[in-house]
Parts: C-alpha cells; sequence; structure tokens
C-alpha cells in the first residue's frame, strides 16, 4: 500500500521530480546540460559543420568575418569547422580508455579480494602500490617512449594510470562482502571462482565502484587531451581540440579564436563531468551535511 | 575554565614505563621504515622505467639515425651507447652509473655530434630551471590554499561560499594547458601584460626575467589551490562542528580565537596532507606547463626526449622525478606526523 501511494505521489508531481537524485541538484543539472552539449558538438558536429575539414578557406590565422565565424588557423582552415569535428578523438580515447581501466581494474581487485591462493593478492597489491607511486603523466609518456604513439598504446596507457585506483576500491569492497554469508554459502556450494565473481559479488560491490566513476573519466579526459596538446596523441592533419591549442599558438595574435575555442569546449567538457561527479558524491552523502 | 581540560599525559611528561620499547621513537621508526620503502620502490621503479622505455622491439639506435643510415654508423652507435650487451647487463650498469651520478649518454645528441652528450650535464640546467617554478609554486600554494579554504569554510552556506565553491570546481577541473591558454589568451592576447612564452637566452635564469615565471606560477596555482583549498574547506568545516569548538562557543570565547586557535589547528592535519598532494601534483603538472610556454625546464626536456625517442634521457629524468616524488612523498608524511600528536603517540 505505501508503495502504490509512493508511485502516485510521485506521478503527481512534476517530471523534474523523477530524476535521478543527483541531477535534481543544481550542479549535477548544470553538468548535464554541459556535458550533453559538449557531446552534441563532439558527435553532431561533423554534420554541420560549414566547410571541409582540411582545405584552407582564407589566408592562415585569419580574424572572424562573416564567411568564416570564428576566423582561419595556421593552415588557413576553417576554426568552427575543425572544432565541430574535434571533440570525438578526445572523447573517444577516454571513454575506450575508461572502459578498459574498469574491465582490467575490476577484474584484478576483485580476484586480489576473493582468492584463497597466498601469492595472487600481494602481487596484485603491490603492483597497484608501485604503479600508484609515481605521477600519471611521467608513467604515460614513459610508456609512450618506449611503446611508440598510436590509439591502442594510449588506451593502454591510459588505462594502466588508472586502474590502480579502481582495483584498490574494488578490492576493498570485495573484501568487505567476502565474509557475508551469501559469499561463503556459494563457495561451500562449490561454485567456481568466476561464478562467485560476478554472479555475487560482482553486483553487490557495484555501487561502491561506480561512484568515483566521474572522477576517474575527468582524469581520462585530462590526460587524453594533455597527450594529444604535447603531439603525442592525435596527429596533424587530424583535428583534435587538444592538438588544435598547440598548433594555433602561431597565429595567437591575429585570431585568438583559434586557440581560444577549442580550449573552451575542453574546459567546458572537464568542468561539466566534475560537476556531475561532484553531485553524484553529494547525493551519496559524501558531503558535508549541506545536501538534502 | 577557559582552557580545555587535557586528557592523558602532558606533552611533556614521561612515557609510561609499561610502553613497549619500540613505540618510544615513533619518529625515527617511521623514517627508517618509509626510506627503505622508498628505497624498495624507486628500484622497483627503475625496473619499470626501464622495461617500459626498451618494450619497443625496435632499435634506439636505427630511431635516432633515421631509415637511410649506414650498417656500419648503426653498429658504431649500438656498441658506443652499449645496445649490443644483454638487458640485464645494461639495467644494472645504467643503475650503478645512476647512484654515480651518471645517467647515461644522450643518443640524440651523440647521432647529432653535440659537443655535450651526458644526460647527467644536459638535463643539470633544466632542472634547476624547474626547481625554481615548482618551489615558488609550492611556497605560495600553502598560504593562498588556507586564506581560500578558510574564507569558504566560516562562511559555509553562503552565497560568497558558493560562488567560490563554483570557482574552485572549475579551476581545480581544468586540463593544466587549458587553464594556461586562458591565461595566455587573456593576459598576453587581450590586456597584453605578461608574455606568452617563458623561453630563456643561453645567458638568462628564470630569476633574471622573472616576468616570464608568472603565468607558469599562475597556471600551477590555479589548479592546485584549487584543489587545496577545497580540501582545506572541508576539514576547517569539519573542525568547526566539533565538541571542542562548541565547548569553546559556550565559553563565550571569541569567534577569532576559536577559528584559528581551535578550528584552524585542529583542520591543519587534513590540510597538510592536501598539501603534500597539491605539490605531488605539480610534479606532473609542470610537464605540461613547461611545454605550454616553452619553459627551459625539465618537463620540456622530457616532452622533446619522448618525441624524439632519446630513451636515455626519458630514462633519466624519469628516474630523477620519480625519486623527488618518492622523497617528497616521505617528507609530506613526516610533517603530517610532526603536525598531528595523535599520530605519534598512538601505537602505531
Amino acid at each position: 500500500m505505501t508503495a502504490a501511494t509512493t508511485t502516485a505521489a510521485v506521478a503527481g508531481r512534476s517530471a523534474h521530480r523523477r530524476l535521478p537524485r543527483f541531477l535534481r541538484r543544481r550542479e549535477g543539472a548544470l553538468g548535464a546540460v554541459l556535458l550533453a552539449l559538449v557531446l552534441l558538438v563532439s558527435f553532431a558536429g561533423p554534420f554541420v559543420a560549414p566547410h571541409p575539414l582540411s582545405r584552407p578557406v582564407s589566408f592562415p590565422g585569419a580574424p572572424p568575418s562573416s564567411a568564416v565565424l570564428f576566423g582561419t588557423d595556421s593552415l588557413g582552415r576553417d576554426v568552427l569547422s575543425r572544432v565541430l569535428f574535434g571533440g570525438s578523438s578526445v572523447l573517444t580515447l577516454s571513454l575506450v580508455s575508461i572502459a578498459l581501466t574498469y574491465l582490467v581494474g575490476v577484474q584484478l581487485g576483485v580476484l586480489a579480494g576473493l582468492s584463497r591462493r597466498a601469492f595472487v593478492d600481494p602481487l596484485i597489491m603491490r603492483l597497484v602500490d608501485l604503479l600508484i607511486t609515481f605521477p600519471p603523466l611521467l608513467l604515460l609518456l614513459v610508456l609512450l617512449s618506449g611503446a611508440g604513439e598510436g590509439f591502442w598504446v594510449l588506451v593502454l596507457g591510459i588505462a594502466l594510470v588508472l586502474f590502480p585506483g579502481v582495483a584498490r576500491v574494488a578490492r576493498s569492497a570485495t573484501a568487505e562482502v567476502a565474509t557475508t554469508g551469501y559469499v561463503e554459502a556459494a563457495t561451500v556450494r562449490g561454485e567456481r571462482l568466476p561464478a562467485i565473481m560476478y554472479r555475487e559479488v560482482l553486483p553487490n560491490i557495484a555501487p561502491a565502484i561506480l561512484a568515483d566513476l566521474g572522477v576517474r573519466f575527468a582524469a581520462a579526459v585530462i590526460l587524453a587531451a594533455s597527450v594529444n596538446f604535447l603531439g603525442l596523441g592525435a596527429q596533424p592533419p587530424a583535428a583534435d581540440w587538444g592538438l588544435m591549442v598547440s598548433e594555433n599558438r602561431t597565429v595567437l595574435a591575429t585570431n585568438v579564436w583559434a586557440v581560444a575555442l577549442p580550449a573552451l569546449l575542453l574546459a567546458v567538457l572537464t568542468i561539466s563531468v566534475n560537476l556531475l561527479a561532484d553531485a553524484y558524491a553529494h547525493s551519496l552523502g559524501r558531503s558535508d551535511g549541506r545536501s538534502r | 575554565m577557559s582552557a580545555p581540560t587535557e586528557i592523558g599525559p602532558a606533552p611533556g611528561a614521561p612515557v609510561a614505563p609499561a610502553t613497549p620499547p619500540r613505540v618510544r621513537r615513533p619518529v625515527v621508526d617511521f623514517l627508517v621504515r618509509r626510506i627503505a620503502l622508498g628505497v624498495l620502490t624507486l628500484v622497483a621503479g627503475s625496473i619499470l622505467i626501464f622495461l617500459a622505455t626498451n618494450a619497443l622491439p625496435g632499435n634506439v639506435a636505427q630511431v635516432v639515425l633515421g631509415r637511410d643510415a649506414t650498417p656500419e654508423r648503426l653498429a658504431a652507435l649500438e656498441s658506443s651507447l652499449g645496445l649490443d650487451r644483454p638487458l640485464v647487463e645494461r639495467y644494472v650498469s645504467w643503475l650503478v652509473g645512476a647512484l654515480h651520478g651518471d645517467l647515461g649518454r644522450s643518443a640524440v645528441a651523440m647521432a647529432q655530434s653535440a659537443p655535450e652528450t651526458s644526460v647527467s650535464v644536459l638535463i643539470a640546467g633544466p632542472l634547476l630551471n624547474s626547481s625554481v617554478l615548482a618551489l615558488i609554486a609550492a611556497v605560495l600554494l600553502i598560504p593562498l590554499s588556507l586564506a581560500v579554504g578558510v574564507f569558504a569554510a566560516v562562511r559555509a552556506g553562503r552565497p560568497s561560499d558558493h560562488v567560490l565553491s563554483y570557482v574552485t570546481l572549475a579551476f581545480g577541473a581544468l586540463p593544466e594547458f587549458v587553464l594556461g591558454t586562458l591565461l595566455i589568451v587573456v593576459f598576453s592576447s587581450w590586456l597584453g601584460l605578461l608574455p606568452p612564452v617563458s623561453l630563456l637566452g643561453p645567458s638568462e635564469t628564470p630569476l633574471s626575467r622573472p616576468v616570464g615565471l608568472v603565468l607558469p606560477v599562475l597556471t600551477l596555482l590555479g589548479v592546485a589551490v584549487a584543489f587545496s583549498s577545497r580540501q582545506v574547506r572541508a576539514g576547517m568545516i569539519r573542525a568547526l562542528r566539533s565538541e571542542h569548538v562548541k565547548t569553546a562557543r559556550l565559553n563565550g570565547l571569541a569567534e577569532r580565537r576559536i577559528r584559528y586557535r581551535y578550528g584552524l589547528r585542529t583542520s591543519l592535519a587534513t590540510s597538510v596532507q592536501s598539501f603534500a598532494q597539491s605539490i605531488q601534483y605539480l610534479f606532473g603538472g609542470i610537464i605540461v606547463v613547461e611545454a605550454l610556454f616553452t619553459y627551459p625546464g625539465i618537463g620540456t626536456a622530457l616532452i622533446n626526449a619522448v618525441l624524439r625517442r632519446d630513451v636515455t634521457q626519458v630514462q633519466g629524468i624519469a628516474l630523477l622525478l620519480a625519486a623527488a616524488y618518492i622523497v617528497i612523498n616521505i617528507l609530506a608524511d613526516l610533517v603530517v606526523l610532526l603536525v598531528v600528536p595523535k599520530l605519534r603517540t598512538g601505537a602505531r
């Protein structure tokens, strides 16, 4: 009966009330809108770009005019069109990397928390401790210098830098549920390790693991954008926001937008992800008590 | 009546004889343990660096000399770099050399027949320049974060706090090169106040041309202060809600005294930890910031070495940065230990 009344009450209120809790907070809503905007620009942008991606339309570093809304870049190409094309590379790289990060981090963490073989836990966790000791970007650069560039090397590198954090969280969450009745029952029933991992443990530790997904995704975006900026990721003539910031420095004096527009879009992207992460953390009660 | 009652022995009181001798010098114990662990980590890290930089089957000499290198030149460069020896032997001689301050020779410099090929000599100047940049940022970081964090904490929930919280979130979220670029757009393109690059002439040092340091330092501080001040604010709010602050309030102490003597002092433990994290962050941030402003430091040197596949130089710089990172880690934990008496007296 209580469930029925609650449903009725919720349905009676505005659609706003049906949103997840963290999206109802002001910063959550703002973050969601901004992120949607960036995603729209990145993935729908190529279809509405006014000019071709790589053909010069005016002289290099031309200031904004009615023909080229945000001027041209260091090679005379339309800045707006390149910005509309240039978001998908950083987003794809960070999305694929974060997926691999969680795939590896969660498995290793759960394995470390569950395994009964004495060497598995220390082996995984000492590796995690070691990787966590180094500055993320340094680790990534060292790997790139040895393994060369390329999309999958970058994905591997970013995942290598970020998975230790996930593994730590997954391990401690697993350790907490490992002694609960249902996991012990499954062990006694003689279920195999993978079955226990995926059917008993994983569904129960999922909330704990996903709690800081936003923060980690933001870190992946920063690493991906920085690598592109440093010239170690996307290569010219590809359009990429980070790469645009570095290659258009030469026309800063005549057309600020060639640098400012991609930088602003990267700013909106990282800020929106952080707003969402912050709102989500608040909704979980990890705040200083000001949240409702 | 006004002073809070002391619980347990006073700070200077003799230690109870029941305490096991192990705990009597907790700071020394801690240092010995951490330094041993640090050395171990550094050795493991050096293996990691060495393996990662040698991950590519392709040959360093080949990459450096280009495709049309003659087999004779290749062989000559290889043997002078010691690349014809087995991996383990190369690692051991590299590590032994590094312990004597010799980080090997730069393959790129050798291929270009540069006058100076020793990595240790090549990176000494950039290392000094980077230290200047990092030190200035670190010294400014602490007072600024404390000021912003405390300001926000005592106004918690009010409009100024909300605005600050959005601003720090935004700044802390940005990649360093994005924040730096936006600062360049504002301060050098629009206002024309500061130079967009921090190049130095051959006879110049960063301190002889301080105007070039402003934007790099501001960029580093923008991100680091945003992070640390949020931690300071949270710690301060927690401290201001604690029982001893309530007691002090009920006793009618002046708000200023409560804020600094009882609130800030207690919250320092968490703050110091966040400063340590921020200073560690500076190590990663400095690489990108130097590249953005073409500041002649270790970060720019590292990026150039990575782009040119100058493996020996990458190894040397990475080892140095890793060592510095570990030392900072130990120092930060030591400071935390000294600031938070609880950690020293407990049976840890």
